[in-house]
């Protein structure tokens, strides 16, 4: 029963990363940047529900605020530190300023909610199931991010494969001059994708707090390098690689924790990040890059 | 009043100064040949007309209209489409998939079917292999596709970037004829090529092009029996 529990818990776990790590993947894909300051769009994400709630907004209501004001910010933060830096001769710019946009973030949280933690009420009313006459219980919290995290990734495959704006990323990511050719706005594609991966990182910020409900201006800070290896994991640039990559990451950590030792799961997920680098370098999904004559 | 007119364009490739104030028109109904040696700024000039490149100086007019400091994605709906050198499909995504980014600018469902059917007559294979991904086809079936794909915005003119390039002589006297007949229906082309004989047989005028300048211009026919472009070109003797 406890490997049960363990194993569903590490997909719940999983199911967070898998969603943090769709916003790497589809800025790495289309945008070609690593965007570090991901995780900490997570951790505004929960000081936006946490604020609002203890102002005694309703949780819906508190949650939909917090989408908003992180693909706000998704927006902002393309726009104003990223995009001047896209033609810049060296690639590592704006890696290099997503981490100080990274550092920004935090430091900001920090001014203005110090660093004790906050406990973060959970925004989810789910009833607990309990399975095997009470030997296994599945958590509200558990159930709404598994289900959460399944819709999203059904719902952004199917907003990739068959809208417009869809299919401009998929070309946007494959070849951005034919895409420009083809009368697609390059930038304004790029903006959508940020916008999009920031909202998922409000819900998994609500999510990841709702779970572990502690608080800090450094909570997104290792879910989001976490999620980051298990887009690379799954392989870089794929969306379901990156749901795959975070779910087994997942696993991987809370089986790690339970039956080898607590302190060493996460040494044991980057080794195992490293085992299958090793054998395959593109990531389970990935796929080989072709270079282009 | 010419339907592209280039006025004295400087283009830059970070410091190398790739194109040296060339100016050129394109009139409707026309196929003019852009031909020249590797490096001596074809494509980059078919890149500033596509505004994927910015020119330093100079004047683009289309049908009159400044089109210089317009931003790429608009240039396609004003009419301007390129089919770029190496094809550049998209491969990852099926045939159909290709022809329909290539609508991408429009909006009118039924005339975008309509166009759909028309590349469908004009390249019967398109249809066959509509739900391959594009990446499985071959050279010449690419570059089938990515002329399909320029053609389903409805261009008013066609800017075509070593067409010929890497294909059997088969093909390339195919895609010749393909780009004769599109011409025929109406569409002006602008074509890129080095393959000089090919496209001086199909084209009205041509510019000679020349370490970024124009060195030669004037109708095909004439510059086909140049004698200097005839040894540098042709490949023949005098």
């Amino acid at each position: 029963m406890s490997f049960l529990r363990n194993l569903i818990n590490g997909i719940s776990l999983g199911s967070v990363y898998a969603i943090i790590a769709l916003g790497y993947t589809m800025v790495y894909g289309i945008a070609k940047m690593l965007n570090f300051a991901h995780g900490d769009v997570i951790m505004v994400g929960a000081y936006v529900v946490f604020v609002a709630m203890s102002n005694t907004m309703p949780a819906v209501p508190a949650v939909l605020l917090s989408i908003v004001i992180c693909t706000g910010l998704g927006i902002l933060i393309e726009r104003i530190a990223y995009r001047p830096l896209r033609n810049a001769s060296s690639p590592l710019a704006v890696l290099i300023t997503a981490i100080g946009v990274s550092y920004l973030l935090q430091n900001l949280a920090l001014l203005i909610f110090g660093s004790n933690p906050k406990s973060f009420a959970s925004v989810v009313n789910v009833p607990d199931l309990k399975l095997a006459g009470g030997k296994l219980t599945i958590t509200g919290e558990t159930i709404v991010t598994i289900v959460a995290s399944l819709v999203i990734v059904f719902a952004l495959t199917a907003f990739i494969n068959k809208t417009k704006p869809g299919q401009a990323m998929v070309a946007v990511s494959e070849d951005q001059g034919a895409a420009k050719l083809m009368g697609i706005n390059v930038n304004g594609t790029i903006a959508l994708t940020f916008a999009i991966g920031s909202g998922l990182a409000a819900i998994a910020g609500v999510l990841l707090c709702s779970a572990y409900p502690q608080l800090t201006p450094y909570t997104g800070s290792m879910p989001g390098i976490k999620a980051f290896v298990a887009a690379v994991f799954g392989g870089i640039g794929s969306i379901p690689g990156a749901m795959i990559g975070g779910i087994l990451l997942g696993v991987i950590e809370i089986f790690g924790k339970a039956y080898i030792s607590s302190q060493m799961a996460d040494a044991i997920v980057f080794a195992v990040l490293i085992i299958v680098l090793l054998v395959k370098p593109t990531g389970i999904l990935g796929r080989q890059i072709q270079e282009k004559v | 009043m010419a339907m592209l007119e280039v006025k004295d364009l400087h283009v830059y490739y970070g410091m190398i100064h790739a194109i040296k104030g060339i100016s050129f028109e394109v009139n409707e109904g026309e196929i003019v040949a852009l031909i020249g040696a590797n490096g001596a700024g074809k494509t980059t000039t078919l890149h500033t007309v596509s505004a994927l490149l910015s020119p330093k100086k100079g004047s683009i007019l289309f049908e009159g209209q400044d089109i210089t400091r317009t931003p790429a994605h608009k240039i396609v709906s004003m009419g301007i489409a390129q089919v770029p050198e190496g094809r550049r499909v998209f491969s990852e995504m099926t045939v159909l998939q290709n022809l329909k980014m290539g609508a991408y600018s429009r909006a009118d469902k039924s005339e975008i079917e309509s166009t759909l059917e028309m590349v469908y007559r004009r390249f019967p294979r398109l249809k066959e292999r509509r739900n391959q991904p594009a990446g499985t086809l071959s050279g010449g079936e690419q570059q089938m596709l990515a002329m399909g794909r320029a053609l389903m915005s409805h261009p008013k003119i066609l800017l075509l970037d070593e067409p010929s390039m890497g294909l059997s002589p088969i093909l390339v006297n195919e895609i010749f004829d393909i780009i004769d007949s599109v011409n025929k229906a109406g569409t002006t082309v602008l074509l890129v090529e080095q393959n000089a004989k090919k496209a001086l047989n199909i084209a009205n005028r041509a510019y000679v092009l020349e370490t970024g300048k124009i060195v030669k211009e004037g109708p095909a026919h004439d510059l086909m029996n140049d004698d200097s472009i005839r040894k540098a070109y042709l490949g023949e003797d005098s």
